[in-house]
């Protein structure tokens, strides 16, 4: 009895993380249709550009409490500055183009962020700690925790709750709602479309390098990080149902809490879990937990 | 007029390292990740983009190195080996994912490999984890030799072995069972109609193109005389597909045009410009994506064609 709590905590902060991945993944496909390769770079550019400036506000001798508002900064930095401008050069152009011809463009775009953040940051690891020093640690029945993985929780579960709102209860969140539902017919409308589409794509960019950014202060950053983030994403997003979001959350959880099972009882499985997980869903549900069917064409 | 350039293109890849003996090592890994390439291509055909052939590739590498460590240190008995592990592998998985399409069909071949990669480098005690394992240098018929005649060997027999298996690839490409691939891309409803069991026509493919990977996986083992499960990493897989796109999967040479290019912008790029290596291919990538839908091998059929008027 006394380990399930642990355990729980563990899991959960671990399924915030890939959360914050796996909904900025699916919501950009269920918006734009594609499948986006290159997200698991914007969540490591977001953590190489959280741990920079977090490094020289520390270096500057900043309060260290002003590390969460950089933490926000460098995703919205990173969404603002690669957002827009990628949307417009390279993913507008997949647009109803075959599954295959979107994945090898945003694989190429993948390939090229890659080695730009090995010219521009080198190949060592970023270590930059000072959010998870200033909120300390707390202890519940015994066993202390680390108040960093209660507060990734608490934003996951907010982050849903925004999405929502936003989604139901903001203009730009029923434009979405429009668009998604039949681009021509909203386009009739007066939606300009392709705006819609760029701010969807920003959202995404940003929700990833947010990813990024809040799992720099327990995990640092290092050269792959963007490779391994991206098949995980797209485990818990399959898992989900692509374009849930929270379809993406409850996959998030099954995928964070069955990774801290294997932990405790089989170490060396922990890194299959998500996938066998992906594998076992997509078996019996083709579509996803909570995804729907497709009409096959004819 | 298309054999004489496929003549020229034997002929430049059989003379070149005589010239330049270090390109041979690059010479036999375009052909073995050509061969893997030429497996995906055949994927893509039918429209179903896998990103995870790179667990076959690995599989063969991994056959050969389980071989070499069992005393079975004969080249062609590892490479048969090699070839059946991954046909199996590719039958018994292809059972289950070619029912999917699409988005569903990259990411299940993705999680399957990724599965592969993470027992690859846990189970110490079998594949030697992340360090891999040593591949010895084989026999050839009976006879023991070293490293310096393996080379020219894997070049020149892999250049014949290429030879053959693409005009066999280009046989089925041929035959009803190959034709119904790009059908099944187009409109699988229809095929289904005229009496085709699409099943049936993707599994052979499947299990050919394993088969393919493994061989190429299983060539790549003997070169290197070393695995590790990096080869299963899906980097590993999406390079394969771009390989393929890049030389272009009309036909069975493109894949290697493919290989050929990606993997002499590779060694130059390491040698003269460290790290930039991927950022040159995304944007060769790119480039051909958007300006060149039939790859470089039909950008090269065509200028000769023209020529040739």
């Amino acid at each position: 009895m006394d380990v399930i709590i642990p355990m729980l905590v563990d899991g959960l902060a671990a399924s915030a993380v890939i959360f914050f991945i796996a909904v900025g993944l699916t919501l950009v496909f269920s918006v734009l249709r594609v499948l986006n390769v290159a997200h698991g770079s914007f969540y490591s550019i977001g953590a190489y550009v959280a741990v920079s400036i977090g490094g020289l506000a520390a270096s500057a001798g900043l309060n260290p409490w002003l590390s969460f508002p950089i933490l926000l900064l460098s995703a919205a930095l990173t969404a603002a500055a690669l957002g827009p401008f990628i949307e417009r050069t390279f993913i507008r152009w997949t647009y109803g183009k075959p599954e295959a011809v979107q994945i090898l463009v945003t694989f190429a775009l993948f390939l090229i962020f890659e080695d730009l953040q090995k010219l521009v940051f080198g190949v060592q690891s970023y270590y930059e700690d000072s959010a998870m020093q200033v909120l300390g640690t707390s202890e519940i029945g015994g066993i202390i925790y680390l108040n960093y993985q209660l507060l990734l929780i608490a934003l996951a579960v907010l982050l849903i709750v925004a999405l929502r709102v936003m989604l139901s209860h903001t203009r730009l969140g029923k434009l979405i709602v429009a668009v998604v539902a039949d681009p021509e017919i909203s386009q009739t409308l007066g939606i300009n479309a392709s705006r819609v589409y760029s701010a969807a794509f920003t959202i995404g960019v940003f929700l990833a390098a947010l990813g990024g950014a809040l799992a720099t202060p327990t995990s640092g950053v290092a050269p792959g990080l963007g490779a391994d983030a991206i098949v995980l994403g797209f485990a818990v997003a399959a898992i989900g149902g692509l374009g849930q979001i929270e379809g993406a959350a409850i996959a998030a959880v099954i995928v964070g809490i069955t990774r801290v099972l294997a932990i405790y009882y089989a170490p060396a499985f922990e890194p299959v879990m998500p996938y066998l997980v992906m594998l076992a869903v997509l078996l019996v549900r083709p579509y996803g937990l909570f995804g729907a069917a497709q009409a096959r064409r004819i | 007029m298309r054999f004489a350039l496929h003549a020229a293109l034997v002929a430049a890849f059989a003379l070149v390292p005589l010239a330049a003996p270090w390109l041979g090592f690059v010479f036999t890994l375009v052909l073995a990740k050509g061969l893997a390439a030429l497996g995906v291509a055949i994927l893509l055909r039918a429209g179903l983009i896998s990103i995870g052939h790179a667990a076959f590739y690995a599989l063969g590498a991994y056959a050969v190195a389980a071989m070499s460590e069992n005393a079975v240190s004969d080249l062609v008995l590892q490479l048969i080996a090699a070839t059946l592990v991954s046909a199996l592998a590719g039958a018994l998985i292809g059972l289950f994912l070619v029912r999917y399409r699409g988005i569903f069909f990259a990411m299940l071949n993705l999680a399957v490999s990724m599965v592969f990669y993470t027992l690859l480098s846990k189970m110490y005690h079998l594949t030697g984890g992340t360090d891999g394992l040593r591949v010895d240098t084989p026999t050839v018929f009976g006879a023991v030799i070293d490293r310096d005649t393996l080379e020219p060997i894997l070049l020149y027999g892999g250049l014949a072995l290429v030879i053959v298996v693409g005009l066999a690839v280009h046989r089925y490409l041929k035959s009803p069972m190959g034709e119904a691939l790009p059908a099944v891309e187009t409109n699988e409803i229809r095929l289904e109609y005229l009496g085709i069991a699409v099943p049936r026509v993707l599994l052979s493919a499947y299990t050919l193109s394993a088969a393919l990977a493994g061989l190429g996986g299983g060539v790549h083992a003997l070169l290197v005389g070393h695995v590790v499960p990096d080869l299963a990493y899906w980097t590993t897989s999406g390079q394969l597909v771009l390989v393929a796109v890049l030389g272009g999967i009309g036909g069975v040479v493109g894949p290697f045009v493919g290989s050929f290019f990606l993997e002499i912008v590779r060694s130059f790029a390491v040698i003269y410009v460290a790290d930039t290596w991927n950022l040159i291919v995304g944007a060769g990538l790119l480039v051909v994506i958007f300006f060149l839908p039939v790859g470089l091998y039909g950008l090269l059929d065509r200028a000769v064609r023209r020529s040739a008027k």
